[in-house]
């Protein structure tokens, strides 16, 4: 007992605020990216060559696509301009599909908080179910970081909950392989209406590197989004985020 | 030997051509051989060609530090007496060529769908499928799964039991089969690299230094001696991360909520580190074909030193916490034990095998890269029970603490990488590579233009489940969320 209140004693209080007072991410994390605007040189392509899942066109401009991309920053990398730049800013999440779609004209990820019945309802407590459909573990780990003492996700109300007749919405991971599809239906439907549909990462948002492969059936089209998150992973910063922004409980 | 096989050293490439091509039973017979003289099965695929279909066996020599190559002529039948009769630990790679490649292992004790693959039948798994079935007074059957209370990935566990005994346990995977071989073989090379990085996403390391190194095999690329180092020093880092992660599970599980909660503190405080040098946590964007994209620069080498004592300060206190509870040690000892016989038959590899007594670890048996310079001998235990593989990786964890400490101030300098360039026609090449949870495998082949005629990729998991569902015979049922966790299988590096 003496050892285990010493251990306590020197390892300190973990819980980290949120949101942050300064962004506490390394210069080399690969955060929301940056498009110059104006037109490229003529015909070049290379950024969409190098881009591994199609996030990327350059038709009047380039336009990149959040939802299909892995972070990789291979375009980064290969444009001769120097045109996309990856940042440190983790925020985001998106309740618009659309606006995941970054042109280098002010577009960017936004979240419109939960409003009336549905804030009332969730604003202060939330329970998620979530569902692995094909996730490599990279989001289900970051997801489950939230629970541990240094993001301390239950302090904000929110809490993953074991079955989905507990919760409140569902949280899919992975690009829904064709093997996982009924199991994630019957997961959906078992959650009482009014219910929260929250996308995590790459592979859940568009099927990420493994779209279009014979295995994977996709993410429903009738099943309505609430929140889009992406990343491959999403940061768990990204994650809380993006969470709390849908409750409206960050103040911006 | 006999002149049947080709030897290899891990990480290397040989032509085709130079590989003697045995008819069916000479294969076979030569291939149990093998086994029979201590050899491990690590992979085992067909490859289409114009002459027909070629099936290739790599059996792991771990005494002498090679990989034997064997090749046998698949007639058009397309069906052999299979190895799985008399060698377990073929298992799982027969039934693969089963249900994938259309081969038929004939007398095959249990050719059962490994993952259910919708790419050929079109079917998914059947929510009829008939499992086995124990009968009697007092017996009943436990469905688990494929979605699971915590945020885990899915699974089907079926278990018959009489009491709280477990007389056995079917586990049937394949929901995350996401077709990531076809990928690897066909994709442009940008997918293929991110697609290696999404095998298992908590061994994105593990998986692509072996794809890396599989791909400058077949093209002849000098990979700098710094880009080893640096995919060492990640290797270890997702070493630690995952075993500090899997101590604080193994705490959680048995209610030690302290350890629960230090562990899975310190697991993020390594994720940090590998975030610092590649900017993702799980070293996403790090390893590539030719090399490494980002650099030890020497402020992060210094903060990672200094991090290292800290942390090795927090863990030490905390294992031993852990390790001191006398509730703990009766939760862990004697629990789920897998005997070595039992891991030996089914080709168990990883901390699980040397928690039974099997001495087997990559990193010393087949050296490739910085592990030809630095020596990294396995930690192993006897009991084979949960307490050793908590222990084992205690063990680890201490090893790789090191690892780091000794050799992060005096990483070799020069280039982090070369241009791969491309694959030569008609080679096959295989890596291996001791990730955190044991040998993970990539090999390939090339066809006489150089493009890829086959792609295998062996996550240590398709051995392990097996060695998992032994460990459960005879226990109580109350203890699979114990045991399932002390073992920590991947899901998706399994189903592929």
């Amino acid at each position: 007992m003496i050892d285990l209140l010493r251990a306590r004693l020197r390892q300190g209080y973990r819980t980290q605020p949120f949101p942050p007072a300064t962004n506490p991410l390394p210069e080399r994390f690969r955060g929301l990216p940056v498009i110059s605007s104006g037109p490229c040189a003529e015909s070049c392509q290379t950024c969409m060559e190098a881009c591994p899942t199609g996030a990327i066109t350059t038709d009047g401009g380039v336009k990149l696509d959040l939802g299909k991309c892995l972070f990789c920053s291979a375009c980064a990398e290969a444009c001769p301009e120097g045109k996309i730049l990856f940042s440190q800013d983790y925020a985001l999440a998106s309740t618009s599909r659309e606006a995941l779609v970054l042109n280098g004209e002010g577009i960017r990820p936004k979240v419109e908080a939960l409003q009336g019945e549905m804030k009332r309802l969730f604003g202060r407590s939330l329970k998620l179910r979530q569902v692995s459909a094909g996730g490599c573990n990279g989001c289900e780990a970051d997801l489950n970081v939230l629970s541990t003492v240094g993001f301390d996700l239950g302090r904000f109300g929110i809490q993953f909950v074991a079955s989905p007749r507990h919760a409140d919405g569902i949280v899919v991971t992975g690009p829904v392989t064709r093997n996982m599809a009924s199991a994630l239906r019957a997961t959906y439907d078992a959650i009482p209406a009014p219910k929260l549909v929250i996308l995590v990462g790459a592979c859940a948002l568009s099927g990420g590197t493994f779209a279009g492969s014979p295995a994977v059936a996709g993410m429903p089209t009738d099943i309505p989004v609430d929140l889009y998150i992406p990343g491959c992973p999403p940061h768990p910063l990204t994650i809380l985020d993006g969470l709390l922004r849908l409750l409206g409980r960050l103040g911006k | 030997m006999s002149g049947s096989c080709k030897a290899m050293a891990n990480g290397t490439a040989v032509v085709v051509g130079d590989v003697s091509v045995q008819p069916m039973p000479a294969f076979r017979s030569s291939v149990l051989e093998e086994g029979a003289r201590g050899g491990r099965l690590v992979s085992l695929f067909p490859m289409e060609g114009p002459d027909g279909t070629l099936l290739f066996a790599f059996v792991a020599q771990d005494a002498m530090g090679t990989v034997a190559l064997f090749a046998g002529a698949l007639g058009s039948e397309r069906t052999y007496p299979a190895l799985t009769a008399q060698w377990p630990q073929a298992q799982a790679f027969e039934r693969d060529l089963w249900e994938n490649g259309g081969i038929t292992p004939e007398g095959h004790p249990w050719l059962k769908p490994l993952c259910f693959p919708s790419l050929r039948s079109g079917q998914t798994i059947p929510a009829d499928y008939r499992y086995f079935a124990a009968e009697g007074e007092e017996v009943h059957e436990v469905a688990v799964g494929p979605v699971h209370a915590g945020i885990i990935e899915p699974g089907h566990f079926r278990f018959q039991c009489h009491g709280e005994e477990v007389l056995h346990l079917e586990i049937q995977l394949g929901f995350q089969h996401r077709g990531a071989e076809g990928l690897l073989r066909n994709a442009p090379a940008p997918r293929r690299l991110t697609t290696a990085e999404s095998i298992a996403g908590d061994s994105v390391v593990a998986h692509t230094t072996a794809f890396a190194l599989v791909e400058e095999a077949l093209a002849g690329a000098p990979v700098p001696a710094r880009a080893h180092a640096l995919r060492a020093v990640a290797l270890e880092l997702e070493r630690l991360a995952n075993h500090a992660g899997d101590l604080g599970a193994l705490a959680g599980d048995v209610g030690y909520l302290p350890a629960a909660s230090f562990f899975g503190r310190l697991r993020g405080d390594f994720l940090n580190l590998t975030q610092g040098l590649c900017g993702n946590r799980f070293g996403r964007g790090l390893v590539i074909p030719g090399g490494v994209r980002f650099d030890a620069d020497p402020g992060w080498i210094d903060g990672t030193l200094k991090a290292l004592t800290v942390l090795r300060r927090d863990m030490e206190d905390t294992a031993g916490l852990l390790f001191g509870s006398a509730s703990v040690q009766n939760r862990f000892e004697g629990t789920g034990i897998l005997y070595k016989d039992t891991a030996e038959l089914l080709g168990v590899v990883g901390p699980a095998a040397r928690a039974s007594g099997c001495g087997r670890d990559v990193r010393q048996d087949h050296p490739a890269g910085y592990y030809r310079f630095a020596q990294v001998p396995p930690q192993m235990l006897a009991s084979g029970d949960v307490y050793a593989r908590a222990m084992v990786r205690w063990l680890e964890i201490q090893q790789s603490l090191r690892f780091l400490e000794d050799n992060l101030p005096s990483l070799p300098s020069g280039f982090l990488r070369v241009e791969a360039g491309t694959r030569q026609p008609g080679r096959i090449a295989v890596a291996l590579v001791e990730g955190w949870r044991g040998e993970t495998v990539h090999a390939a082949a090339t066809d006489a233009s150089g493009d890829l005629a086959a792609y295998k990729v062996t996550d240590p998991s398709i051995h392990n489940w097996m060695g998992l569902a032994m460990a459960m015979r005879g226990g109580a049922i109350s203890d699979f969320p114990l045991c399932n966790k002390s073992f920590n299988l991947s899901y998706a590096g399994h189903d592929r």
